[in-house]
């Protein structure tokens, strides 16, 4: 069951959420809805629940358009944020919810919510009210209820968000099991680019209400098509400037732009991790602090002619050796990307 | 249970909070413990039956009888239009909502005689009503619609805003749940957002029928308290003073009170009820 999402648009007032956003779900897969916070992904998922209505756009499921049909008619099983259990039903009752509203008969309807208990390991539970579970709990009870009516699409809005961080690992891991064994064409937000990458075969890059990329997590990863996508996928050093002779140069750091006119002002995005430095004198910029991050460090250096640099290695790396505050450096760009420059940004030469 | 509060605030016998309970016990036995009592002192001194006799002797029966129907009428009423009520304005927009959001505490901030007269004034004869209720027949001001209609207005709030409350802190997630499961619009109502709400339901029913038992102002302005017809438990305890009949007045009164305490011990049950769910 595929889904295709068609320039939809949506506003609240004169806040427009999602801006003529396409999308193509295939069939059987398990795809990231990845952005920032506020940038419109869960009011997709709410629109093509049917719980949002769409100002402009359609949204077909199984090369069907599901434009006029309501929530309740669309069998799109949608697991929310905090779950929304109903708190005065037990666990039996919340899976069992979808298949009673259809009329499904006693006898079926517990052999269903019995195979659910099962998929989801919940055995034990099916009396419990949902105040008398774990944060885990809850979210497994929340996608047998979901998965209970046999729907054809699943929707997760932030499914990790509301537990802690070593639950949420182990739910990740869980989730992509339950996904390869069912096959249900599955959709999930998340603003934690982690998440995505480790769960999602696909993943669509959502920021203020716009989609800046769709791919799979390696091209994403590695080629990313935005000014945006390569900022929000890590730590990044920015500079601006123009194109001479078919290289960009700032201070130190030169980078070949081939096919582009002279004198046009270009943007500079490096990793931090894409980044090899060492001691060296006279070198070509200074280290002003080493930071430790668990198990990576950070070097912050200033660059002759640049302006500040900030890279990232495992914290073991030999790299590392010698690198202290107040030391000279020599730098290695390893991989780095031009973006046209936004006209007007501020520091275009 | 195990005391769960910090040192602080745990119980030392120190004058100063000893003087503060004798004060306290002194205020409450004032205000509550020697009223009430006294009630009860009067009855046994003029005997429980010839009090009951007495009662019924002024016609008090009847009169309670009214209040009761008044008290139960206000609960079924308030009961559909707050939970109504409470849902449109809760989880609608629309404009005027905040006017009408701050009307609804309005029957708690006016004197319950202004309603009543507000009553007359509308319903009464050269009201603005009249017109239309000649031409249905209808009588409405010193008649038992006016009791009804006068004791909804004043018991209004209670359930709109206790089911108010309750809808605020579940948000829609649920029903929104029981949506996207299929469920048609009176299937959530029922099964999901009547069991959310109960507890406020119950809460404010119970703030409804103690209000609508004790009720005066209003209920003597619009009814007249005209014996026989539209006389209520409070009024005839008015009258009954008024014309020297003070035992059925003191019965009348324990009663009253008797059924105001009964529903006070259940209020706190549902209370505690409602704290250890939430």
């Amino acid at each position: 069951m595929g889904i295709r999402v068609e320039h939809l648009t949506k506003r609240f007032g004169s806040f427009v959420a999602v801006q003529d956003v396409s999308l193509e779900i295939r069939s059987g897969e398990l795809s990231a809805l990845l952005g920032p916070s506020g940038g419109g992904k869960s009011t997709i998922l709410r629109i093509i629940s049917g719980l949002e209505a769409a100002d402009e756009g359609h949204v077909i499921i199984d090369e069907q358009s599901v434009d006029h049909l309501h929530a309740r008619a669309r069998n799109i099983g949608f697991v929310f944020q905090h779950y929304a259990l109903f708190r005065h039903m037990t666990v039996a009752q919340n899976i069992g919810f979808g298949l009673e509203v259809r009329k499904v008969p006693a006898e079926a309807r517990r052999t269903r919510v019995a195979d659910l208990v099962a998929l989801l390991g919940l055995q034990g539970l099916e009396e419990r009210l949902p105040s008398q579970l774990s944060g885990g709990q809850r979210q497994r009870v929340a996608v047998a209820r979901a998965l209970a009516p046999e729907p054809k699409v699943l929707l997760l809005d932030e499914p990790f968000s509301a537990v802690d961080a070593q639950v949420r690992e182990e739910l990740r891991r869980w989730l992509r099991r339950l996904h390869d064994d069912l096959h249900v064409t599955s959709i999930f937000v998340t603003h934690d680019q982690a998440e995505a990458f480790s769960v999602a075969d696909r993943v669509f890059i959502i920021n203020e209400g716009r989609l800046e990329q769709a791919g799979t997590p390696l091209e994403v990863l590695d080629d990313p098509a935005t000014e945006f996508v390569a900022r929000f996928l890590g730590e990044v050093n920015v500079y601006d400037g123009r194109v001479r002779d078919g290289f960009l140069r700032v201070g130190p750091i030169e980078v070949a732009a081939s096919g582009v006119a002279d004198g046009t002002p270009m943007r500079m995005i490096l990793r931090a991790y894409d980044l090899k430095l060492w001691r060296e004198e006279p070198g070509v910029g200074v280290v002003r602090r080493v930071l430790l991050l668990g198990d990576r460090v950070k070097v912050e250096a200033v660059l002759d002619g640049a302006g500040p640099l900030f890279a990232q290695f495992p914290r073991r790396s030999s790299l590392l050796k010698g690198i202290e505050p107040g030391c000279r450096i020599a730098v290695e760009v390893s991989t780095a990307r031009l973006y046209p420059l936004p006209a007007g940004s501020p520091g275009t030469p | 249970m195990p005391d769960a509060r910090p040192d602080a605030f745990r119980t030392r016998w120190l004058p100063r909070r000893v003087a503060l309970l004798a004060l306290v016990v002194a205020w409450m036995a004032l205000l509550l413990l020697i009223p009430l009592g006294s009630l009860a002192v009067g009855v046994v001194q003029f005997g429980p039956l010839a009090v009951l006799r007495q009662i019924g002797e002024a016609g008090g029966w009847p009169a309670l009888g009214r209040t009761v129907v008044v008290a139960i009428a206000s609960v079924v009423l308030n009961g559909v239009f707050g939970v109504a009520g409470a849902i449109y304005l809760v989880r609608h927009r629309f404009w005027g909502r905040r006017l009408l959001d701050m009307l609804v505490d309005l029957p708690l901030a006016v004197s319950p005689v202004m309603t009543g007269l507000a009553f007359i004034l509308v319903f009464g004869r050269g009201g603005l009503a009249e017109p239309l209720l000649e031409a249905l027949g209808w009588k409405i001001t010193f008649a038992m619609p006016s009791l009804v209609l006068a004791t909804v207005f004043v018991t209004l709030p209670f359930v709109l805003r206790e089911v108010s409350h309750v809808l605020v802190e579940l948000g829609i997630d649920e029903e929104a749940a029981a949506a996207t499961l299929g469920a048609s619009a009176s299937q959530t109502f029922w099964r999901i957002t009547v069991p959310n709400i109960r507890h406020g339901l119950t809460y404010g029913s119970t703030l409804t029928l103690a209000r609508a038992l004790g009720e005066f102002g209003a209920v003597l302005v619009v009814g007249g308290a005209i014996k026989g017809r539209t006389d209520t438990a409070t009024t005839f305890i008015f009258t009954a003073v008024d014309e020297r009949h003070e035992p059925a007045a003191y019965g009348m009164a324990l009663i009253l009170a008797a059924l105001s305490m009964a529903f006070l011990v259940l209020l706190e049950r549902l209370k505690k009820r409602r704290t250890r769910e939430a």
